[in-house]
Parts: C-alpha cells; structure tokens; sequence
C-alpha cells in the first residue's frame, strides 16, 4: 500500500460487538488483531498497514465459562488470564502452556484464538486442547459452526478458517474435562523459547491403573497432533510405571530437521517428555492410591 | 467495553504517567512504543526488536507489563500507561537507586524495560523471592549483565538509599553514569530526533553473492514524493571502501554492482520519517543475479577469490613456532589430540545500530551508537571525501558493543544522506539489518595436539586454526595473529607450534567479539587438557597448577613474563574444586534418574590491547579557576564502567575525590583520543594516560602552592587548597586561559610492545590478564540439555579499581560464555531475530561467585590488568569439561545443542 493513501482512522476498527465486526468482515476483509503477539512481529513498519479489524473489546468474546457442555474460553482470551483462572486439573496442561507462552509481557497480550489461528507448528496452545479433544467456534454473517480442533489447523500457518470468519471461542466438551493433565516444554533456553518439541498428557485413572490416555505432541510434525497408538498401549497399564515405546512415538510423528534440531532427536525427545509429563499427570494419583 | 465508539470518533486519551493526552489523529494500529517516542518524546521506552522478544519496551498498561512495541495504540486508548520517566512518580525511586546501588545497570538499554517489569512484580509483590524475581523479569533480555546484580537488585529493593561509603580506588562505588540510565534520560542512538530530519533505510542484498543492476531510480523517485534522494555507491564522493585495518580496508559503504553477502548494503533511500518508514521498499528497481556463494569455509581455498588480491581466499595468517615441536611430541610420555568446531555467534546488543548526522556549518557531525569514535570519524570521512577535521563524532550512549560497534555502520551512510539533502539524516537498524548486516564472532575449526611427559609437564603443542572470515575484512587480520599468540592458554610449553588462517567466504562477516578469536583457541586447548590430564594421572586443576605460567617463564613469542596471576587465580579455585568435586560425585552416586553432575575447569590469559601495534590513549585534564578538574576523556563507556574507572585513576592520582570531576566527552572535537573500547586495553591504557595528566596536573598544582609531594589536595568552599605540614592554604590558580583553565595537562601513554617476527617471536603485549572458571552442571542424559548450576571465577585484576564493576564484567562474561557454549549460532536466512537466534535469558544463568585476585603487574596503573574479554574466555571450555565429566564424552562443537549432546551420549 502506498503511505500517501493510509488513512490512520479508516484502517483501524475495534467494535464492541460481535455483529459489526462480522459485517466489518464481509466487507473489507481486514487483517484479525488479538494481541498483536504475531502480527506486529510480522512487520518491521511502526503501524499496522489496514484495514485491520481489532477484535479485543467485542463484548463476549473474552472471558472463561463453564456450559451446560463443557466450558467456554472466549477466543480473545489473553494466556495470563488463563494461567490466573481456577481450572479443572485435566485443563492443568493448558494452565502450563499459558505460563510458557513467552513471558508474562506476551501472556498480558497474547490471545488463545490468535494461537490458534496463526497455527504455527509449535503453538503452545495447541497440544493440550487436543489432549482435551477442544473444539473452536467460528462466526461470520452467514452463521456459527464448530469443528474439531484437529480439523480446524489443517497445515503449517493453514486453519479452515473462512475469509469472512472470525475465531469466537475454544469450546472444551465434558468428555474432555475429565482426569488430570500435565504439559512440558523443551527448549535449548529456559525461557522464551520455540519449542523443540513440547507434549501434553491428560490421564484418566481408575484402580491403580491408567484408565484412558490422551497425549498430543507438538514441533514434531507438520501440525502438533494426537498419538492413538501410543494412546492405546497406555490404556490398562498400572500406575507405578507405565511404559511407552519410543518407536510407536517416533512412528506417529514427522519430525523435520532444523536448525533447532534433528529429527531423529525430536522423535527420541517426544518420547522421553510424553513419559515425563505422564509421570507429572499421574503423580498425584499414585500419591492418593 | 465502551472504547469502541471512542477510539474510532479518534477523541479517546491515554492517561501516560498520570498526565492525560489526547490521542488526536495517532493512527490506532502504530505501535504505542513508536507513538510513545516520537510523538511524546518518551524515548526512555526502548526498542531493541520490534517483535517483543526483548522486552526493552516494557510499559505498565493498567499496571501490568507489556510490550509496548507489540500494542496497538488503540488498545492503550482510555487506559492508563506507565513508563520509565514514570517510575519515580509511582513510588519506585527505590528500585531505581537499588539498580545503581547494586550495579544492575551495564549499558543500560534494557534497564527500563527490566526496571518496568521489576515494578509490576514489587506493586503485587513488596517482597519477592527469587523464583518470583526471575519469572517476572524473564522477558527482558540483557546482554550486558548475566542477570546477577539485577536480581539482586529488585531483591533488595526496598532498602532505602544510603550515604555513599567510601569514593577511593578500589572502592565499590556505583557508576557515575548510572543515573540518566535508570531515569530514562540516557540518550542512545536511536533517542536523538532532531526535527526535520529525514529517515535513512537501506536496500540490502537477499542474496549471500549476486551481481546488480539498478532500473530507473530517478523515476522511482519521482512518484513518491516522500522520497528526497536514494543514494548509490555512484553518489558516494571519496574512497568507498572502509576497514578497522586500514591496509585490509576493503568493505565499500555501499556495494558497487556486486554483493558479497547476504545484507550487505547497495542503496539507500532517504525520505520524510513517516512515510519512508511505512513505505514497501520490495519493488525498488534493483535487478539481481545471484552468483555462486561459497558458504562453507572448508570449500573457500579451492573457490574463486571473493577478492582477486587475496588468493585462496586467504585474507593473512599467523604463526607462532618455538622450539622442535616434532621431536618434544616425540619424545612425550602422554599425547593426546583432537578438533573443536564453533559457530557465527551474534553480539546481540539490546540495541540495534543507530544515528544520526547533520551539518553544523561545514563541519559533519554524527552522534551514533559506537566503540570507537575516533576511527569513525577517519573512516567516515575517508568515505565522504572529507577531510577528518571536517567530521565530528559525538557516540551517543551505547546500549551494548561487545565488539561489534567497532566497525562502522550506520555513520557513512547517514553522513552521505546528511550531505547530499542538507538535512539531519537519521538511520535505526532493525533488528533484523542489525543482524545480517554486521559482523560475528569468527567460526572456527580448530585441531591441537598436545605432549606432555612423565610427570604431567607440559612439552608440545601443534595448533592449527581456520577461521571464517567472511565476507571483508574487518578484524579478520587481528584475529588471525592474535589466536596463535594465545595458543597455549597461560600454560607453560617448551615447543610450540600454532597457526591461524582467516579465509573469506561469501557468509556474514567475521569481526571482532570479545576475544578476538582466544576464546574459540581455549574451547580446543581446554577441552585436550582433561583428557590429557588423566593420561596423567594427575588431577585436573593440579595438573593446571603445575603447568600455568610464571614470572619469569617465557611465552611461545619469547616474552619474559612480569606480574603473572595465572597460579594465584587456579589455586583461590582450590577448596571450592574439591567441595564440587565431593558433591558431584554424592549426587551422581544416588541418581536414579538421567541427572548426572560433573565439573570441570578453564582457564585464561589475555593480552590487553592491540597486538604489536600501537594504540595510543591521550588523555587531557583542566583546573578550573575555581579549582575543579575537568577530565577529557575520550573512551567510549560502552557498559563496561571507563568513565568510572578513568576517573577514579585520574582521582587517586590528583589526589581529589572521584566527585570533584566535572566529566567531558568523549567528543573527537572535545577530547583528545582515547582509541578505541576494544581489547580489555581502556582500563590499562586510558587509565595510564589519565594517571599521567593528573600526575603532571598535581606537580603544576604543588609547584605553585610551594608544596612538596606528600601535601594533600583538597576541594571546598575556598577553592582548591592545599594541607601540609604548614597548614592548609588555597592554591593560587590564577585566571583561565582560553580554554576556559586556570592549569591543564595533556598527556599520552602508548604499550610498549614490539613486532612479531615471521616466527611469532617478539613482545605482542605489554600487559596480560588472568583468570580460571570452574563450572558445576548437571546434565539431562536423556535430553541431551545441560544445566549450569554453578560457575566459581577467579580473576587477576592486579589492582581492583572498582569491585562492583569487576564482578558486573565477569557475571557479563560468563552470560556470553554459556551462551557460546550451549545456544548461540548465527544461520544466515534462519535466526535473524531473536526468537530464532537465542541468548541466555535470566532463567538460563547459574550461580556466580567471582573471586578478585591482585597481582599487580608493573605496566599497569596502580598495578591494574584489563577484564573485559577475559571473563568469557574460560566459561565455554569449563562447561564443557564439566559436561565430560558428567557424561565422559568430550563435546567437540559448539554450541553443544541438546540433539548434538545426545546423539553424542548414544
């Protein structure tokens, strides 16, 4: 855009509700602002270029609920208001992810919707909402629909997000909400780091034993994903010491080589954190049996 | 929220410390931090990456932190923000004179943002602990610090303030330029806006080695009226060709037809601020064809010369040969060899490079980020066809050097702009021009051999180094001659062999980083020496003991050496290596887990100032006629701590209290030179200027009082007096000359060194430091990560100007040394930001315990040694020692990435 024409009060819009921003959608398509965490690193300009479409003051789209369902987390929800937020112990990998999303300058801006929108290979956001089996509602004029989380991030930086539709909540279904949970990150520095590779664990236990298992793995491959495999063999195993096979891990996965690391080293990584946070999950499970 | 309707009618306000401003037309979407400083002038809010990785720009918005470059102004609007230049108002002057108190402030770039991020922890939290310390302060990165005092800092701050104790050399007082940089006053590169200027931006090269044409630049111009020139090499009126060595100079200001790396500069435009800055600079015509790059080093002799005089792409090497080095390997009872590979590393200072110039009648001036305004000045004006004394660089505060500002940057550029449109030109890097345009620490691939006989002494050492240079020149040439010289680690052997090449390639270029390449030797050396030492049969700080250098002993250049620290330093490591050693082997014996502790130990030597070359400081001093000094310091004070260190030499050697000096510079127009801040050598060399010029000051001063030698200045009411055995009386200064003095003095101290002969033989230095780490880690055997838990460093000062500012250079050294050892590697195209690039935050730094040792060398002042380098030296080598003891596996490349460290463990 040449600067001559940037009108400074025509590119930014901030609504307070829902149904002007969609028309705003319909109409110019402009660039999503949340927290700005991704956009602005993005750029090496001072502003912005629009239009851009800010939806952090859109009533209702910033909060955490509990539904008859489950539980609503607005999209505009920021990581450190997460991290502060009375949550049930499957969500505790969720709660960890807040903490590590950068420091706390980026969990005062970052949105969980713009995690999961901008759907980097390595969101943190990403891998324990899967361990919950997280669904995302998205909006525009022509209506709300749900999906999948799995099936929302469809690529590196790809979601199925519509051109004219904006991300209005992280929906967590019941089914989810269920065990305990636990999430770890490896990075070459303690803070501020891309991760590695980074798991998350949620374990549902009965007598002594791993009831089901949800584990999600994310850095490893192209969009962090599920490992039903892995997922399987843990169901049934006792509490003491569940044992996981490095090769179904690595067989789950398709790490790539790069400068952080090898791929062969993230599959053997993966590995070893999904027993790590297994052992954080289960801990006070085992303590109480 | 209710803001909606406000912010788009544009009548919201931001409440910005406590005083509410209208927000006007500001557009909504800029960053708060870019309105904060240019529209409010609230430059205390700094910006070192625009991407929130740095946290320099902390603000409070509401009270809680954020990244003020991440924050769109329309989200600040009806809120309240708070910064740096607010801190006093909000009842945090505590905190600030706790970050003097306790050194916490280096260079001072990321001390508002740590300062800011400090207060929204004190203001829920009175009373931190650690733990809470770091977690609030973990998204400020500094480079300067290794976090230590800052911790110490916010822990304690809530003291109040106390009377200054004692002001004498040695003493621990904070820096006397603390103050601007826990305000928000300091003014670096980026802080001086004057009105009308233009803004500077570069077209760089996407390429590691194209050739260029442009299209029509004077019609691209034409259609946008924001645009008042773009400027080529064709523009460029005197030589265009630069370098820190003047015979190596060869890097142009701005490339001519070619470009040799990827970065590298071809044109700028220069326009309106506003529009130049938002303005999309892809489709300038420049037309590239990429060439053959030759980006591994190993492929450069055989590859075609980037420069046709150097062939082989050799740019010089070095050697050091005494003795038969053949026949005392032969006749060694333990051998032991092997190679260490290390990586580009970035300096990374907080802040990105940045100036700006304008014409103050036909004279040049230039106010920008730099380490060595004097040779900026030289350089500048060789390139602008101008006379030096037509050239005047004023640095601005430095926010971080490390090596890296001693090169020039921005300074031809906007000194060209400057010139050809008659207006102030002003130019920021940004972080990622920063990056790819300036130069690295040079990778290595490095080999030793090394003998030592039957009772563990040391005979031979074969060293050979091939270094990548890059691109130009730079101090390529420094680094080459000076790695073989500090070969041998500060060890005795009777026969050496070593020798550095630096070769181009078509990567970054290679420059100069705090070591100048000694660091990259010790990693190879170091690493052999433990190794060695079992073969032994010795331990290994023994067998180091009984190898380390001492007076009298000759260097592998033939040097006879005087006040050597080297044993002093090892032995004060002694009963903290056996308590490590005690612990690490109880925690290892109880593992169950993949946790294994080890320790290892490194040390270093270091030759403060150029190598056989001379580097003169000068240093002048004036009496008012109201009798107070005046010091005309031209050493830049990039975080180290000269203008404190200079003047409490300068104090102890007039005999008037540190806070009696009035300070100027440094200014090339102001103060006569005092090189470059480079070299450990402005402590040492600098301060045996300032020595003499007081010195010679206080004879004028005692002659014209009639006083002898033992009498004792003093500095009141009356004036200056003297106080002898006849009582106390003023000194009769007399009116001021026409430099506004009553009495001067000028004077110069240059190292007495000598040549190198084509055997390395000579006296390349006159003045070494000394020093040993010991690093206790513990390593993750199923990660592949490392853990630094401890790091105890001994250091030879020879004479402890100022303790406070001595452990800050060691704490700094050992944050850069753990870097270098464990995450730094610099990828061209792949970590040009600091997310991707990354450097030890305060999560990542270990316990310090710094020891001062005072051997004091006969040079020095006072007895005194440089620092600066030396504390990095020994870190990277002592972590991984330690991690071959933890793991028995010798890591030969760094950084020692956890996939690098586990495929190693297999």
């Amino acid at each position: 855009m040449d600067p001559q024409t940037l009108d400074p009060q025509a590119a930014y819009h901030r609504p307070g509700d829902l149904d002007a921003a969609l028309r705003l959608m319909a109409a110019l398509r402009p660039t999503v602002l949340a927290g700005g965490t991704d956009l602005f690193p993005a750029t090496q300009r001072p502003a912005l270029t629009g239009p851009v479409l800010d939806i952090t003051a859109i009533a209702g789209l910033s909060g955490i609920a509990e539904t008859d369902g489950g539980m609503r987390i607005g999209a505009a929800t920021r990581w450190s208001a997460i991290a502060g937020a009375p949550l049930p112990a499957a969500l505790e990998a969720l709660r960890q992810a807040a903490r590590e999303v950068g420091a706390v300058q980026i969990q005062n801006a970052g949105t969980i919707g713009g995690n999961l929108c901008n759907a980097s290979p390595a969101a943190d956001g990403v891998p324990p909402l899967l361990a919950c089996g997280a669904e995302v509602e998205l909006a525009s004029l022509r209506g709300r629909r749900r999906l999948p989380l799995a099936a929302f991030i469809t690529g590196p930086r790809r979601t199925a997000l519509a051109p004219d539709e904006i991300m209005t909540a992280v929906i967590l279904p019941r089914a989810g909400l269920a065990g305990r949970s636990a999430f770890l990150k490896l990075g070459a520095r303690r803070h501020l780091v891309i991760s590695i590779a980074m798991v998350a664990v949620r374990v549902e236990c009965a007598g002594g034993r791993i009831g089901r298992a949800a584990i999600a793995v994310g850095a490893c491959s192209a969009v962090a994903r599920r490992l039903p495999a892995v997922e399987a063999a843990l169901a049934g195993q006792p509490l003491e010491a569940p044992v996981i096979d490095p090769a179904a891990v690595a067989a789950a996965l398709a790490p790539i080589d790069d400068a952080r690391a090898s791929a062969e080293y993230r599959s053997l990584a993966a590995a070893e954190l999904i027993g790590r946070a297994l052992a954080m999950a289960i801990g006070p499970e085992r303590e109480a049996a | 929220m209710s803001l909606d309707a406000a912010a788009d009618a544009g009548t919201a306000a931001i409440t910005v410390n406590g005083l509410t401003v209208a927000l006007g037309d500001a557009a909504r979407a800029r960053r708060l931090s870019d309105w904060l400083r240019h529209e409010l002038g609230l430059t205390g809010t700094k910006t070192g990456c625009d991407a929130g990785d740095c946290g320099a720009c902390t603000v409070l918005l509401d009270g809680a932190p954020v990244c003020a470059c991440l924050t769109p102004l329309g989200q600040a609007a009806g809120r309240s923000v708070t910064t740096v230049e607010g801190l006093d108002r909000a009842g945090m002057a505590r905190l600030q004179d706790a970050f003097l108190r306790h050194g916490a402030t280096q260079c001072g770039i990321c001390t508002p943002g740590m300062l800011m991020a400090a207060a929204a922890l004190l203001a829920r939290e009175p009373h931190p602990d650690r733990a809470q310390v770091e977690t609030a302060l973990a998204g400020v990165l500094c480079r300067c610090t290794g976090y230590a005092k800052i911790i110490d800092a916010v822990l304690d701050a809530g003291r109040p303030a106390e009377p200054p104790g004692s002001r004498a050399l040695g003493a621990r007082i904070a820096r006397l330029d603390g103050p601007p940089r826990v305000t928000g006053r300091a003014r670096y590169g980026a802080d001086e806006i004057p009105p009308s200027c233009l803004t500077v931006r570069a077209i760089r090269s996407p390429h590691p080695h194209a050739d260029f044409a442009f299209g029509d630049l004077a019609a691209w111009a034409a259609a946008r009226p924001w645009v008042a020139a773009v400027l080529t090499a064709a523009d460029i009126p005197g030589r265009n060709r630069f370098g820190v060595i003047p015979p190596f100079a060869d890097q142009p200001a701005l490339a001519e037809g070619r470009a040799r790396f990827r970065g590298e500069a071809v044109a700028i435009v220069v326009g309106e601020p506003g529009p130049t800055e938002m303005a999309d600079l892809s489709d300038f015509p420049v037309r590239w064809t990429p060439l053959p790059a030759i980006t591994d080093p190993a492929a450069a002799a055989a590859a075609e010369p980037l420069h046709p005089d150097r062939p082989q792409n050799l740019l010089t090497a070095g050697r050091v040969r005494r003795g038969d080095v053949a026949a005392a390997m032969a006749g060694a009872a333990h051998v032991v060899e092997g190679t260490m590979r290390t990586a580009f590393v970035e300096h990374s200072p907080i802040e990105p490079e940045a100036g700006v110039a304008w014409l103050d009648g036909d004279m040049l001036v230039i106010r920008a980020s730099t380490q060595a305004p004097a040779m900026d000045r030289d350089d500048t004006a060789a390139v602008l066809g101008l006379p030096p004394e037509r050239v005047r660089t004023i640095p601005s505060a430095c926010g971080g050097g490390f090596g890296t500002k001693l090169d020039l940057s921005v300074q031809p550029l906007i000194g060209l702009a400057a010139l050809r449109t008659g207006r102030p030109c002003r130019m920021v890097y940004t972080r990622t021009e920063s990056m790819q345009a300036t130069t690295k620490r040079h990778p290595g691939r490095l080999r030793a051999r090394i003998g030592a006989d039957q009772a563990g002494r040391l005979v031979a050492l074969d060293f050979d180094a091939e270094f990548d240079t890059g691109a130009y020149a730079s101090w390529g040439p420094t680094v080459a001659n000076r790695v073989p010289v500090h070969a041998t680690g500060p060890y005795r052997f009777a026969a050496v062999r070593a020798e550095a090449r630096a070769r181009h390639t078509n990567n970054p270029v290679a420059g100069a980083f705090r070591g100048f390449g000694v660091p990259q030797g010790a990693l190879c050396l170091e690493t052999l020496l433990d190794p060695l030492a079992e073969a032994c049969g010795l331990d290994r700080l023994e067998f180091r003991i009984l190898n380390a250098l001492r007076d009298g002993d000759a260097t592998a250049t033939g040097q006879v050496l005087r006040g050597v620290g080297i044993g002093e330093c090892l032995r004060a490591l002694r009963p903290h290596w056996a308590d490590a050693l005690a612990e690490a082997e109880a925690a290892n014996a109880t593992a169950r887990g993949p946790l294994r502790r080890g320790v290892g130990v490194a040390s270093c030597w270091y030759g403060c100032g150029n190598t056989s070359l001379p580097n003169p400081s000068t240093v002048r001093i004036g009496i008012t006629p109201e009798g107070r000094p005046v010091l005309h310091q031209g050493a830049t004070d990039i975080g180290q701590g000269s203008d404190t260190v200079i003047t409490q030499i300068a104090a102890e050697a007039l005999g008037l209290p540190v806070d009696a000096f009035t300070l100027v510079g440094p200014d090339t127009l102001l103060t006569p030179d005092c090189g470059k801040t480079s070299a450990s050598r402005q402590t040492y060399v600098t301060g045996r200027a300032a020595a003499a010029a007081a010195r010679a000051l206080r004879a004028q001063i005692l002659r014209l009082a009639n006083a002898g030698d033992e009498a004792r200045l003093s500095l009141g009411e009356g004036g200056l007096c003297v106080t002898d055995a006849a009582g106390t009386r003023p000194v009769p200064l007399g009116p001021a000359g026409p430099d506004g003095y009553a009495l001067r003095a000028e004077e110069s101290y240059d190292p007495p060194t000598t040549a190198l002969d084509a055997d390395g033989q000579g006296t390349p230095y006159a003045v070494y430091g000394w020093g040993a780490q010991m690093a206790e880690v513990e390593v993750d055997t199923a990660l592949g990560t490392v853990r630094v838990l401890r790091i105890t460093a001994a250091h030879d000062l020879g004479r402890v100007v100022n303790p406070l500012l001595a452990e800050g250079q060691i704490e700094g050294g050992i944050a850069q040394g753990l870097g270098l050892a464990l995450m730094e590697e610099y990828l061209p195209d792949r970590t040009e930001n600091l997310h991707d690039y990354l450097i030890p935050t305060i999560g990542d730094m270990p316990d310090i315990v710094p020891i001062l040792i005072e051997v004091p060398d006969p040079e020095g002042p006072f007895g005194a040694k440089g620092l600066g380098e030396h504390a990095l030296i020994p870190t990277a080598p002592a972590i991984l020692n330690a991690v071959r003891h933890a793991t028995g596996v010798r890591p030969d490349r760094v950084p020692l990435l956890p996939h690098r460290l586990r495929e190693a463990l297999r």
